[in-house]
């Protein structure tokens, strides 16, 4: 049901569209030229054929994977901020204590197979131990696989 | 003696070689009516063949281009696996559709179900039978062309229609009434700019309309009357793209809201033969686009003596396939970047805008035809 206008301002707004109308369709239409005519803002890639070459984006997340210098060391405290944000428990920080006595990280255990990767552990972390890695081709016919161990070396604290 | 087809370059250069050949054959069958039967029938294989052809032949490089040009609108790159650059893609598509299996629903008009598809394909095949594509390359010269083609348009709704009804689903049958309410009132405004074609070249065949814009470019339809040829281009262009059914007024198949409208339930061969039609009718609707505002078969002559010269040697047949391919262009960047109207807000531009501007338009026309 359109409302109720007088029939001066009914013209006044059909001749407005008549010319309101035809230009925001060229407008329309100039963004689709430009996009046509230009090669560069194609954005998919040839997956296959370009393996080699292909470089993921930055913002992509993988799966989860611990951000260690060259001797495997790393900055996890085993504080549990990530095994507490995780929203579907695919997170299991199993410390144990050196010889000091303090408390250090153990063993890592990340569930891959239950991970969304939504990033909210990377997020969680006070220290930046952790981070979503750029790997993409992660399928596995082995589901054994799908539970790893993310530190090398326990940590030091 | 039996003389059925008119005279034409082709068609004599067949009648000329008949007796010649048939020379070769046993003295029983030295008849001269027995030659022109055989002539007539020679030279109606040529048209269907050649109808065929361009027809036919033309639907699978559509798709191609459809698929490039709407992937390169939305920053794709399309289909790049089969063959160069996908080139070949189609083509596995169509023997997809053909070894298909063909079934119809349960409680559908099995007889109107099947017939529907041919039905449809009648319109554009009889359409591509007027188009002239050189001086002498035409299939029917008829003196009628442009009510012809006004007249057979209707056996697309009619095709719609029984597609849709006779499918016995509710999504297909008001695509099908939703499209032929559509087409009918586009038909209007579509018979109304072909009647300001008519008015303008003064002639209903469509070689007289080709012939009549001989010249340069100016001599075009578009540019002959200052603008109210542009504006007579640019309202066929509309009325047209309703009259195809294609988007931005698909309201027909819309498959947002109905799943494919009038060719949901059809598979196989049947759905195959709609999306012929459906590729036909563009090949056909540039061509008439062509042939009424471009300058048909003529070349872009710009009136310097030197470049005329060159452009002219090019055959008539290239430049219509270039124009045929240019406006197809244009369709399927208006397709891929316009939305689709609500059928109210279509409805209301047919007959609030559309039909007024025409109506407008024709009376210029004639004023212009009077003054000048």
């Amino acid at each position: 049901m359109q409302e109720r206008i007088s029939t001066r301002r009914y013209i006044k707004r059909y001749l407005k569209r008549c010319i309101t109308g035809p230009w925001s369709l060229i407008c329309g239409l100039s963004v689709s030229l430009k996009y046509f005519f230009d090669p560069r803002r194609i954005v998919t890639e040839q997956y296959p054929e370009n393996k080699k070459t292909l470089k993921m984006h930055e913002r992509y997340r993988g799966r989860l994977e611990m951000i260690e210098d060259a001797d495997g060391n790393n900055h996890c405290t085993a504080c549990g901020m990530c095994e507490r944000a995780c929203p579907n428990a695919s997170i299991n920080v199993l410390s144990t204590k050196n010889i000091a006595g303090k408390k250090v990280l153990g063993r890592y255990v990340y569930h891959f197979a239950s991970c969304t990767q939504c990033g909210l552990c990377v997020e969680a972390c006070p220290f930046g131990a952790i981070r979503m890695s750029q790997a993409f081709e992660v399928a596995t016919t082995d589901p054994a696989t799908l539970e790893m161990i993310l530190n090398k070396k326990e940590g030091q604290g | 003696m039996f003389v059925p087809s008119v005279t034409h370059p082709i068609g004599d250069f067949v009648r000329s070689w008949v007796p010649k050949l048939t020379a070769y054959l046993p003295d029983a069958l030295h008849n001269a009516t027995l030659d022109s039967i055989t002539a007539f029938l020679v030279n109606a294989l040529i048209c269907i063949v050649a109808v065929c052809a361009v027809n036919i032949g033309s639907a699978p490089i559509l798709i191609y281009m459809e698929r490039k040009v709407c992937a390169h609108v939305q920053c794709r790159l399309g289909p790049m696996r089969l063959g160069w650059h996908g080139t070949l893609q189609t083509i596995a598509d169509v023997i997809k559709m053909l070894f298909k299996e063909v079934y119809s629903p349960s409680g559908a008009d099995k007889l109107m179900f099947y017939v529907a598809p041919m039905i449809v394909l009648i319109a554009p095949f009889i359409i591509a039978a007027l188009i002239p594509f050189d001086h002498n390359l035409i299939v029917a010269d008829i003196d009628m062309g442009i009510p012809m083609i006004i007249a057979v348009n209707g056996f697309g709704v009619l095709g719609i229609l029984l597609g849709g009804w006779s499918s016995n689903n509710k999504y297909s049958l008001l695509g099908a009434l939703r499209s032929g309410a559509q087409m009918i009132s586009y038909e209007i405004s579509f018979a109304m700019i072909l009647l300001f074609v008519v008015m303008i070249s003064g002639s209903t065949s469509l070689m007289d309309i080709a012939q009549a814009q001989d010249g340069t470019v100016l001599d075009w339809l578009i540019f002959k009357i200052p603008v109210l040829g542009f504006i007579a281009f640019i309202l066929f262009f509309i009325s047209s793209t309703a009259e195809m059914n294609r988007a931005p007024f698909d309201i027909a198949e819309a498959e947002q809201e109905l799943t494919g409208g009038y060719h949901t339930e059809y598979n196989g061969t049947p759905f195959a033969m709609f999306y012929l039609a459906e590729y036909i009718a563009l090949v056909t609707n540039s061509a008439l686009a062509a042939t009424c505002f471009l300058g048909g078969f003529h070349a872009p002559c710009i009136g310097v003596a030197a470049i005329d010269g060159v452009l002219q040697m090019v055959p008539g047949v290239v430049w219509l396939f270039a124009k045929i391919y240019f406006m197809i262009w244009c369709y399927m960047m208006v397709r891929w970047t316009f939305v689709r109207p609500r059928v109210d807000q279509l409805m209301a531009f047919e007959w609030k805008f559309l039909l007024p501007v025409n109506l407008v338009l024709l009376a210029a026309g004639a004023i212009y035809m009077i003054l000048v």
